[in-house]
C-alpha cells in the first residue's frame, strides 16, 4: 500500500462562546450587526452551530435561519438562510455577503417585518477556536481509517469542514490529503461530495469509511 | 459524597470519578482531547474560590471539576471563603437583588461585605497562575491581584441581566478589574471592559440524580409513591414555588385528560423550611383535587436517586417555569432521554432547541397542547428525546465544562 511522504496529522479543535455585546431584537437590527459583527461571529453562528448540532440530520442549518424562524417568525427567510452551503465559502466575507443579500431582498418585499420586534433578541456571539494535534497520524490509507474509526467528531469537523477557510481554500484536508499525499484523485474527489447537511457528523466518517474501503488492498 | 473542610479556609474534594470513569459516556476521543489541551497547560497552577464548600450547586461543581484538573495535570487548588451570619444575610440580599429583587441596601450591608472580604483576604493566599472566583460572595478578592502575569477569572452563575442598581453598582468596583468574566447564557450579559464567555452549568452523569439506574429501584419507587408503571406518567420536578407554576402545570394536565389517559407526578422540595413554599403546596394540593392519578410528592433533599428513578419512569417531564435561571432540570431530563415540554423562559431555549430538542410552550394551553401531541406521536417524542441526549453530551456534561475550563486558560494565557 502507498505510503505518503507527509503523513497525515490528525488535530482536535475545540470553541469557547465570547460574547460580542451585539444583540438584535427585530431584522433590521439583524441586518446591521450582520454587516458589522466580526468573522468569527458569523464563523460562530455557521460553521460552530453545525458542529455543535452534529447529530441533527434535517432542518438545521446554523442560528441565523433558527432565529428568523423561531424569533421572528419568518419561515421565508430562514428557509432561504438555510439553503447556504457553507462549504461552498472559502471566505468568511464572501458568507456574509451572502447573509446580508439575503436579508437585504427579505426586507425590501417585506418593509413591515424589519421594525416588528422578534419574540426573543439573537445574541451575537463568536467562537475562539484553539487546534490541538492527537495522537493520530496516518502515512497509509489503512492508518488513516484506523485513525479516522477513533477521532471525534470535532476532529472531523475541523478537516473536513472549517478546513475550507484555510490555505488551501475550498477543500477538506482530507480530500486534500487523499489527492495529493496517496494520489487518489477519485477518492479525493467522492469523499470531497459527502453531503454534510443530510448526514450527521458521525454520518460523514462511516462515508468516508465506507468509500476508502474500495481503494484498500482485499 | 461531599467535600471536606481541611481548614478554615481549605478545602479538599472527595469526588471519587476519574475521567476513565467517563469514557463510556462522552468516548475515549472526548477525553484524549482533554487530556491534549490540558497538555498545555501542565503544571499551571488554579485556585477556585467560592463562599461554601457543601450544598449548592456550584459546591457541587467544584467537588467534581477540582479533582479532574488534577487528574490532568494541572494543580488545582478550592478556597472557601469564611463569614459570619451577617456577611451571609447580606450576600443572599444581594444575590435576590442582582435577580432584580427591589433592595434598597444601608450603607452596613457594603461594609460588612467590604470588612468581611478584608478579613479572608488575611488568610487566603493568591499566588497561582489562574484565579476563579465565583459569585458575587468573593468578588472583592481582586483587591489580592498581584501585578504581573497572573489572571483572574469571575464566574457569575446567576442571571445578572436586571440587576438591582445599588448593588450591581457596587460590584462594579471590583468586577471591572478581572481578565474574564464568564456567564451561563448570552441573555445574562451585562456591558463589562473585560471579555465575557459562555460557561454552561452542567451535570455529572455519574452522580445520584442522574446515573444509571436498575429497572427493579425504578420499579419500586413508582410502587412507593403508588404510581401506576403501565400508564402515561407525566412529571415536573422542582420546589413548591410560585416560579415553577405547579398550579399551572396540574391546569394543563386536566386539560390533556379530557383527551388522554395519564398521571401527572409534582415531586420536589422546599416547602418544610419555606413558608410560600408550604402555601404553594397548599395551593397545589387544591388544584389537584381528590385526583388520584395527580402525585404531590414531598421530598426531602437527600432524595436524589428517587428524583433519578421518577424522572426516568416518566413518559414526558414538564418544566413550566413562569421565571428561571438555567433550568438545570431540563438537563437531567433531557439526559435520560426523556421527550421534555418546557416554558421558553431563562436558559430553558439554549437546552430545548423547539422540535429539535424538546417543544418550548408560552402558555397553560399550549403546554396542554405539546404534551398530548408528544402521547400521540412517541415516535417525535423519541426523536426529540435522543436528540436533547446528543445535545446535552455535547454542551451540558461535566467533561465539557473542564474542556471549556481548560480552552479559557489557553486562550488567556496566550
Amino acid at each position: 500500500m502507498k505510503a505518503a511522504t507527509s503523513p497525515f496529522e490528525f488535530c482536535a479543535a475545540s470553541s469557547l462562546t465570547r460574547i460580542s455585546g451585539m444583540k438584535a431584537s427585530s431584522l433590521d437590527e439583524f441586518l446591521e450587526s450582520m454587516r458589522h459583527c466580526s468573522d468569527a461571529t458569523i464563523f460562530n453562528h455557521t460553521f460552530q452551530s453545525l458542529e455543535e448540532h452534529h447529530y441533527l440530520t434535517e432542518g438545521f442549518s446554523n442560528d441565523f435561519a433558527q432565529w428568523a424562524l423561531s424569533g421572528c417568525n419568518e419561515p421565508k427567510l430562514a428557509e432561504r438562510m438555510a439553503s447556504l452551503d457553507i462549504r461552498q465559502y472559502p471566505r468568511i466575507s464572501d458568507l456574509r455577503a451572502d447573509l446580508v443579500r439575503i436579508l437585504e431582498e427579505h426586507l425590501a418585499g417585506s418593509p413591515g417585518s424589519a421594525a416588528r420586534v422578534a419574540f426573543a433578541p439573537f445574541h451575537f456571539c463568536e467562537a475562539v477556536t484553539i487546534a490541538v494535534p492527537t495522537s493520530w497520524k496516518a502515512s497509509t490509507l489503512q492508518e488513516f481509517c484506523e485513525a479516522l474509526r477513533h477521532v471525534s467528531i470535532h476532529t472531523i469537523h475541523y478537516h473536513f469542514v472549517t478546513a475550507r477557510l484555510r490555505e488551501p481554500l475550498s477543500e477538506n484536508d482530507f480530500s486534500y490529503w487523499f489527492k495529493h499525499g496517496l494520489g487518489l484523485k477519485e477518492l479525493s474527489d467522492r469523499v470531497d461530495r459527502i453531503d454534510i447537511y443530510a448526514n450527521t457528523l458521525e454520518g460523514v466518517r462511516q462515508h468516508i469509511l465506507q468509500e476508502a474501503s474500495a481503494w484498500m488492498p482485499a | 459524597m461531599d467535600a471536606r473542610v481541611v481548614s478554615p479556609n481549605s478545602v479538599s474534594a472527595t469526588k471519587g470519578a476519574t475521567l476513565g470513569d467517563y469514557f463510556s459516556i462522552v468516548g475515549h476521543s472526548e477525553v484524549d482531547e482533554i487530556h491534549s489541551l490540558a497538555g498545555k497547560l501542565t503544571a499551571k497552577t488554579v485556585k477556585m474560590v467560592n463562599s461554601t464548600a457543601v450544598g449548592g450547586g456550584v459546591a457541587e461543581i467544584l467537588n467534581c471539576l477540582v479533582p479532574l484538573m488534577e487528574e490532568v495535570g494541572l494543580k488545582c487548588e478550592w478556597s472557601v471563603m469564611t463569614g459570619g451570619n451577617d456577611f451571609f444575610e447580606v450576600t443572599k440580599a444581594f444575590h435576590n437583588a442582582l435577580h432584580g429583587a427591589p433592595y434598597d441596601p444601608p450603607q452596613r450591608a457594603f461594609d460588612i461585605f467590604l470588612a468581611n472580604t478584608e478579613q479572608n483576604l488575611q488568610h487566603l493566599q493568591f499566588d497561582s497562575d489562574f484565579v476563579v472566583i465565583h459569585d458575587p460572595q468573593p468578588a472583592g478578592m481582586i483587591k489580592a491581584r498581584r501585578p504581573g502575569s497572573q489572571k483572574w477569572i469571575w464566574r457569575c452563575h446567576i442571571d445578572v441581566s436586571h440587576p438591582n442598581d445599588h448593588v450591581w453598582n457596587f460590584l462594579m468596583h471590583f468586577v471591572p478589574r478581572y481578565d474574564a468574566v464568564l456567564i451561563s447564557s448570552p441573555s445574562f450579559s451585562r456591558p463589562l471592559p473585560a471579555p465575557q464567555y459562555i460557561f454552561y452549568p452542567c451535570i455529572d452523569p455519574l452522580s445520584q440524580k442522574n446515573q444509571e439506574l436498575g429497572a427493579e429501584f425504578i420499579r419500586d419507587t413508582l410502587q412507593r409513591f403508588a404510581i401506576d408503571p403501565k400508564r402515561p406518567i407525566i412529571t415536573q420536578i422542582s420546589r413548591f414555588d410560585r416560579l415553577k407554576d405547579p398550579v399551572g402545570v396540574i391546569q394543563a394536565y386536566k386539560l390533556v385528560r379530557k383527551y388522554l389517559d395519564c398521571q401527572l407526578v409534582l415531586a420536589g422540595g422546599g416547602a418544610a423550611d419555606d413558608p410560600e413554599g408550604g402555601q404553594v403546596l397548599q395551593e397545589a394540593r387544591e388544584a389537584a383535587g381528590n385526583d388520584p392519578d395527580v402525585h404531590i410528592l414531598e421530598l426531602p433533599p437527600w432524595s436524589a436517586l428517587e428524583i433519578n428513578a421518577l424522572q426516568r419512569a416518566s413518559t414526558i417531564i414538564v418544566q413550566k417555569s413562569l421565571r428561571e435561571g438555567f433550568g438545570l432540570t431540563v438537563t437531567e431530563a433531557l439526559w435520560k432521554k426523556k421527550p421534555v415540554v418546557a416554558s421558553a423562559v431563562g436558559g430553558i431555549p439554549l437546552q430545548i432547541v423547539h422540535k429539535f430538542t424538546g417543544l418550548l410552550t408560552h402558555s397553560i394551553e399550549g403546554t396542554a397542547y405539546q404534551i398530548r401531541f408528544l402521547l400521540a406521536n412517541p415516535a417525535i417524542a423519541a426523536k426529540l428525546a435522543s436528540n436533547g441526549h446528543e445535545h446535552v453530551r455535547e454542551n451540558f456534561l461535566m467533561t465539557r465544562n473542564l474542556k471549556r475550563y481548560l480552552l479559557l486558560l489557553l486562550t488567556l494565557g496566550q
